[in-house]
């Protein structure tokens, strides 16, 4: 089956800035495909290049078979956006929001007038419905906006940092509706700069940076290339000079808080430094994560 | 496995589309809008037109008829001129910059040119209903001549899109409203009391009176009163018509390049 999004040799500039430098891009049917990077990274710039509302400056970019350039509002059609900042109209009401944006797909009155109805009780706002938009919660505001993105049934929907802002809880709620899509068969696009989002939704991911695709993969696939399989963090003093350790594991990070070892076994490394009478102010041994494989890759923690 | 529903739509019917949603809006907060929309070319009215027309003979200046009756159409026109003036700033900016909401709308199957159409077509709806109300206002306070002055609404209308299409595509380069003060005190207030409205421009020194000439004020109060009155000549008419319809043009076609620029870059 022919990939629902390719991408070659893709390229966006803005007059000098490059926010995207050549990428290669294949998302197949029914998986949760995921850019992860930095502010700044190109994530936004892709999907808007895919959400058909920014054209490229070069290369080549197939979106549901068809190109962009030339068939955008066709496209449009079957995909389904969620902004990263929120759109909502905040003066209408969260029932008039689904179905006012239903019918800018073409869609009969009645069947947006059911298609609302059921959004809402799958975004858990159905006793809200009369409500003007502007006083709800930022994490009703973004489960509605998700609702809206579904009113037109897309069999891809693009999410763009999807969770930023939210507290922990609304955060697992929207998880909760996303897996709930891809079981229904909708493919998904995520950008984030969470880590654990990408490795709770995405199938696969690419790793971004400074417009460039730094590593592909499952979020395993990358842990297991470019990690260890547990990682020791040491906290010392603040403003003490941290030992040096580097014999004791793969590989040593020193971060300005923190030291972190590379070790297949995490404890082993901790007794080994107890043994040389070093004795941090705090201690953990965690596994791997892709902020450890974005740390390897780019050299930089993920959100500074 | 879901099916996709969403289809594309003509022009006019994605068009259309985006003036429902201003329709939705507008049936739910038409109550706050509906005062603003004609209290000012109101107070012009009885406070020029009745309180200080008490003191002005019908002369030929005023076509014969009393002084606020000449006033009623072109305050018809400043209605319209005013209203445009609201509907193409704040509007238009809030929906790229603080609600985005025209953003929202072309992440479907609408273009940006069909958010502009739909925009200007809401627009045209307001500058009609709003001098509408206008008039039964006038006439309820006995200002009005007769049913000659109901051709007021359409040159009234065309005249304010000649001054709001521009606007729109102004609005839509901004960031910030900094410069809509500048358009309100310096283009807008001007716009009202000097174009011939409240007295003849003749009455104008001669260097002032080539800029009233490109105002779309002007050209609309001189259809307007001119129709009201039967006095209107077809080739001026001919030619004031021309000069809106340009300005209405010119600025569309700037406006759907700011809105591409804007949304689909």
């Amino acid at each position: 089956m022919s990939p629902l999004v390719q991408a070659k040799a893709l390229t966006k500039h803005f007059g000098t800035f490059e926010a995207v430098r050549g990428i290669d891009v294949e998302v197949r049917r029914g998986e949760a495909f995921g850019f992860l990077g930095p502010n700044g990274a190109g994530k936004s710039s892709t999907m808007r290049m895919i959400a058909c509302v920014s054209g490229r400056t070069s290369g080549d970019l197939t979106v549901l078979g068809m190109d962009p350039d030339v068939d955008g509002p066709k496209i449009r059609a079957r995909i389904g956006v969620v902004p990263q900042l929120d759109n909502l109209d905040t003066e209408l009401t969260v029932r008039q929001n689904l179905q006012v944006y239903g019918r800018y797909f073409g869609l009969s009155r009645a069947h947006v007038r059911a298609k609302a109805a059921e959004l809402m009780e799958f975004a858990q706002l159905t006793d809200r419905a009369n409500d003007e938009v502007e006083p709800l919660s930022g994490g009703m505001k973004r489960r509605l906006t998700i609702a809206r993105s579904l009113v037109n049934d897309p069999e891809l929907l693009l999410l763009d940092e999807p969770t930023t802002g939210l507290d922990p809880q609304a955060r697992h709620l929207l998880w909760d509706r996303l897996f709930r899509l891809k079981q229904d068969g909708v493919t998904l696009i995520i950008t984030t700069h969470y880590m654990d989002e990408a490795e709770q939704l995405c199938d696969r991911l690419v790793v971004m940076d400074g417009g460039r695709i730094a590593a592909e993969g499952s979020p395993s696939e990358l842990i297991s290339r470019y990690s260890t399989r547990e990682v020791l963090e040491l906290r010392f003093q603040p403003g003490s000079e941290p030992p040096v350790l580097d014999d004791l594991a793969e590989r040593v990070e020193v971060l300005p808080d923190r030291v972190l070892l590379y070790a297949a076994d995490g404890e082993a490394a901790l007794q080994a430094v107890h043994a040389r009478g070093i004795n941090p102010v705090a201690s953990l041994v965690r596994r791997s994560s892709l902020e450890d494989v974005f740390l390897r890759l780019t050299g930089r923690t993920l959100v500074d | 496995m879901t099916v996709p529903t969403g289809r594309v739509l003509s022009p006019l019917h994605a068009a259309w589309l985006c003036v429902e949603k201003h329709w939705a809006w507008y049936r739910r907060n038409w109550r706050a809008t509906v005062i603003s929309n004609f209290l000012q070319p109101v107070l012009f009215l009885v406070a020029i037109g009745i309180g200080f027309g008490s003191q002005v003979q019908p002369s030929e200046i005023t076509g014969g008829v009393p002084y606020v009756q000449y006033l009623a159409p072109a305050l018809v026109v400043i209605t319209a001129i005013q209203n445009a003036t609201f509907e193409s700033t704040y509007a238009i900016l809030s929906a790229f910059i603080w609600q985005k909401t025209f953003i929202g709308i072309v992440a479907t199957p609408i273009t940006p040119a069909q958010v502009l159409y739909g925009q200007l077509i809401w627009i045209v709806g307001r500058l009609l209903s709003g001098c509408a109300v206008f008039l039964v206002i006038a006439a309820l306070l006995g200002a009005v001549s007769g049913p000659g002055v109901l051709l007021a609404l359409p040159f009234a209308t065309l005249a304010g899109m000649a001054f709001s299409a521009p606007i729109v595509a102004f609005s839509a380069t901004l960031d910030k409203p900094d410069s809509f003060n500048t358009i309100f005190r310096f283009v807008l207030m001007p716009m009202t009391l000097f174009t011939g409205a409240f007295f003849p421009v003749s009455q104008l020194p001669d260097w002032l009176e080539p800029l009233v000439w490109i105002t779309p004020a002007w050209h609309g109060i001189e259809l307007a009163r001119g129709a009201t009155f039967g006095t209107l000549g077809f080739l001026p008419a001919l030619g004031h018509v021309a000069f809106l319809a340009v300005l209405t043009a010119v600025g569309i076609v700037l406006a759907r390049k700011y809105f591409h620029r804007r949304l689909a870059m």
